[in-house]
């Protein structure tokens, strides 16, 4: 079993950081009945005897003794990490795994990535260093971060890095929430640019969020409850958004519910590396399948059943619903339509009480109304995982590299050339030692050669299809 | 003589513990519908074949697991000793954490040099336990990366250190609809390296045994523990002991050697396919009777018809007239042409049938005499509660249009951009 590990970097980064190692928890203790240290849980806590202190030795076996999160907590600012470690979490955290600092980043990038990442970089490989010393095998890092601020978007891209240089044969999976159109940040164009590059040329896969459909996610949930139409109430646990069902109860902090559908992304991701089931999908797959040329590793994902009604009978209209809810533009966590756009790649890991004709049943279905790339025309990865989400009998998570993703960063670009031409704000970043204006035509040039790579693939939609001719076998 | 099994991957791991199963099940019923010796004989042959006894009386399956990440290994592990019937060895298997990726280079340049001799280590300890060595079965599947990139370069590695062994590789055809979307690669890159170190290859699709479970079998939500079951079945329809083609007491010491000899003809041709009828729910088979005659026609037109079950054969298919001057090359190109044809006959009254039907020398290619081409294994002991079943392996050209299909959409992804 391999481990994982979680680079939390900034507010955003730590906020849903936190939300998913509660739901971590939630999602374990429903499963692991007996209280052993099982290898599902390896992956991402350890198991520290701390009858000793907290230096205690790690226990590979036998019951569950003290459970530590697999995780670096990293902030410019105390007050984020200091509310985790005054909240219910505390104990999951080891004090030796936190980076803070006291003066924040200003909400500008170059303080982020150059003057703290120079300050911190022995700090930040000391500590990577010593989490990955306790794993037995480790394959994936984690970055949550947010794209329009100052820490998240500067020092989490120098941590990816960081991560490159020194495992380089370890994944790379970033989570990042971009900026929407109304943010309030007003830099938040520069940072986000500046990030891009990082992304484009250190990441493995990235899966990009957006806030305003997370949003429109958590209103919708919200309607459905209190509009009482449903005859059935719904299961509380089961919302994508809820913190319900854990031991501890949690006072309900605004960004929360948002913060939940993150963290259940992330848990659904990992499922089958971690559980059973009858056909795996471990994380070194999704990169291989997802991403057919290097630089165009951007994955659109949605989440689906929302929710669960409280009645039992499932009939299978409701499983073929939820594939179909899985391809519809609400569902998307960002802002993007892949029904209309091409695929270069989908993969679907389905968990709970799915078997592989509803897959198959549902892929012969759905497939006639999506457009495909030419050379990748049944392009589709399936994982089956049989262990459900709490409160779900069964679930899925789709993952597609599809075209949509360009408007998301052709408005980013426009929003950026905005401030650009009047070179508004930009004399914060260049008062810092080693950003020069080179950095910012460097960042929009990589950005541009995305979006250009997604135009020809975009090109080729919907054309005649020609076929390579096949080789001719001498004989 | 007996067979060695390497289970490759996840695929192959799941379905060697139905076929262990299924073999297990079958030597524990009470239907056979024959002589208490015959039982007897029967189960000792399958025994000897499959399984190794030890003084705590339940057999160990003679296999060696293989996979890069423990999940699937300990689920097999723990489904077999929950039996009761029958177990895998404890020291017979082989894992990492962390897998391959779907990535067939991983499978076959990394992983395999790299654990080649713990894995050929188990191998060599297994041959050791047999008596007579009567050759290597492997289960494996195309599309990953394990079972695919590492089963090839294993099957490389058992060539070279058991040169004269025969070596059949059982090897599972991914879903045309996709499960892994560089399937089409790792496929092709399998078939090219098992071509030269395997003797033969044993072709299961998925589709098709999909199929099999929801018309035939009335599976509603087929999971992959039916279609293992499924294929499970087929294997052993195959792999139980039979009497030799010569009649004679005494079951075949030698079955992969015999299979090679009847149905590899020519190195170039390797490539076998299994038919199995009937194939039903076992509620319903109290309920159904069947005639040799009637099952015989069944099969004979699933081969020219490149039909893999009884329902929705296409009847008129018919193979050309002999004695027209129509050279080979313009049979018409639905028809199903043979190489050879091995039918393997299990059940009530089995020595009375008349295998003619399959002799008809137009099934075959004009090189090869239908006496040579066609065998008949015949035994009368019924095998897992069906009171007559007939399996037919052959090498016949119904491979081709997946096959194809599998090069041309490997290549379409290769060669564009």
């Amino acid at each position: 079993m391999t481990q994982s590990v979680v680079v939390q970097v900034g507010q955003c980064g730590n906020q849903v950081g936190c939300r998913f190692w509660d739901l971590a928890l939630r999602e374990h203790a429903a499963v692991n009945k007996k209280g052993i240290y099982d290898e599902a849980l390896s992956s991402f806590f350890r198991n520290v005897d701390t009858r000793s202190g907290d230096n205690g030795p790690d226990i590979y076996k036998g019951k569950i003794c003290s459970l530590k999160a697999r995780a670096l907590l990293i902030d410019m600012e105390e007050g984020v990490v200091n509310e985790i470690l005054q909240g219910p979490l505390r104990d999951v955290f080891d004090s030796k795994q936190l980076i803070t600092d006291v003066s924040g980043s200003g909400n500008n990038w170059a303080v982020g990535h150059k003057i703290y990442g120079c300050q911190y970089r022995e700090n930040i490989v000391e500590k990577l260093r010593k989490t990955a010393e306790y794993c037995d095998c480790l394959q994936c890092f984690f970055i949550i971060h947010s794209m329009g601020g100052g820490t998240g978007s500067g020092l989490g891209t120098f941590v990816l890095n960081l991560l490159e240089e020194e495992f380089p044969e370890v994944y790379r999976f970033v989570t990042s929430v971009y900026p929407s159109g109304e943010d309030d940040v007003i830099t938040s164009p520069y940072n986000s640019v500046l990030a891009m590059k990082e992304l484009n040329e250190h990441a493995d896969c990235v899966l990009p969020i957006e806030n305003e459909s997370l949003f429109e996610i958590v209103n919708k949930i919200h309607q459905m409850i209190n509009s009482g139409k449903l005859g059935s109430t719904v299961k509380q646990s089961s919302l994508v958004t809820s913190s319900a069902g854990n031991a501890k109860t949690l006072p309900e902090k605004p960004f929360d519910a948002m913060n939940n559908i993150v963290a259940n992304l992330l848990l659904n991701l990992t499922s089958s590396a971690r559980f059973e089931g009858s056909l795996n999908m471990d994380l070194n797959e999704i990169s291989m399948n997802l991403v057919p040329f290097p630089r165009l590793h951007y994955l659109v994902s949605s989440l689906t059943p929302l929710y669960t009604l409280a009645d039992v009978n499932v009939p299978s209209r409701r499983l073929d619903q939820m594939f179909s809810d899985a391809f519809s533009r609400d569902h998307q966590l960002i802002q993007a339509d892949p029904k209309h756009s091409l695929y270069l790649a989908c993969a679907l890991l389905v968990r709970g009480n799915v078997q592989v004709s509803d897959l198959r049943r549902n892929i012969e279905r759905l497939k006639p109304s999506l457009h495909f790339v030419s050379w990748n025309q049944e392009g589709w990865k399936t994982g089956l995982c049989s262990v459900p989400p709490v409160g779900h009998s069964h679930s899925l998570l789709a993952l597609a590299n599809n075209t949509c993703v360009k408007p998301t960063f052709i408005e980013l670009k426009d929003r950026f050339m905005k401030l650009y031409k009047k070179k508004a704000h930009l004399h914060h970043y260049l008062q810092i030692d080693g950003m020069e204006q080179s950095c910012f035509s460097e960042a929009i040039a990589s950005l541009s050669d995305l979006i250009e790579e997604y135009n020809e693939l975009d090109a080729t939609k919907g054309g005649p299809r020609i076929d390579p001719s096949r080789l001719k076998i001498a004989v | 003589m007996s067979i060695v099994t390497v289970q490759l991957g996840q695929c192959g791991n799941q379905i060697g513990h139905e076929v262990f199963s299924a073999l297990c099940s079958d030597i524990r019923g009470t239907h056979g519908l024959c002589s208490k010796n015959e039982n007897q004989s029967y189960q000792d042959s399958c025994k000897e074949r499959f399984f190794c006894e030890e003084e705590s009386a339940v057999p160990v399956a003679r296999a060696v697991l293989v996979d890069m990440e423990p999940k699937v290994i300990s689920q097999a592990l723990s489904m077999a000793a929950s039996s009761g019937h029958w177990r895998y060895s404890s020291h017979s298997h082989f894992c990492q954490k962390q897998g391959s990726g779907n990535n067939w280079a991983n499978g076959y340049c990394v992983h395999g040099p790299r654990h080649k001799e713990a894995i050929m280590n188990l191998v060599q300890k297994e041959a050791e336990r047999c008596d007579r060595l009567g050759g290597f079965f492997t289960i494996m599947s195309m599309a990953g990366g394990t079972g695919s990139g590492l089963g090839a370069f294993v099957t490389q590695c058992l060539r070279d250190a058991f040169p004269t062994s025969f070596i059949l590789n059982h090897v599972i055809w991914p879903y045309g609809t996709g499960e892994v979307i560089v399937q089409n690669y790792n496929s092709v890159l399998t078939l090219s390296h098992l071509y030269h170190s395997s003797d033969a290859l044993l072709v299961h699709e998925n589709d098709v045994i999909h199929k099999i479970c929801a018309q035939l079998m009335n599976i509603k939500q087929i999971s992959f523990r039916d279609v293992n079951q499924v294929i499970a079945h087929q294997l052993g329809s195959v792999f139980q002991p039979t009497h030799p083609a010569g009649g004679g007491s005494g079951y075949s010491r030698n079955p992969l050697g015999d299979l090679m000899e009847t149905l590899v003809p020519h190195p170039e041709f390797r490539m076998l396919g299994l038919r199995n009828i009937p194939q039903m729910p076992e509620s319903s088979l109290p309920y159904s009777t069947f005639s040799w005659p009637g099952l015989l026609k069944h099969l004979r037109q699933m081969l020219i018809a490149n039909a893999q079950m009884e329902e929705g054969i296409d009847w008129q298919v018919r193979p050309p007239q002999p004695g027209s001057s129509i050279p080979s090359t313009n049979k018409p190109l639905h028809f199903n042409t043979s190489i050879a044809n091995l039918l393997i006959l299990r059940g009530k009254d089995v020595h009375s049938v008349d295998v003619g039907s399959f002799q008809d020398p137009s099934l075959y290619t004009s090189w090869l005499n239908p006496q040579d081409a066609f065998n008949a294994w015949k035994t009368p002991r019924a095998f897992n509660k069906y009171e007559k079943s007939a399996a037919l392996v052959s090498n016949s050209q119904f491979l081709l249009k997946p096959l194809d299909s599998i090069v041309g959409k490997a290549w379409n992804m290769f060669a564009s951009k």
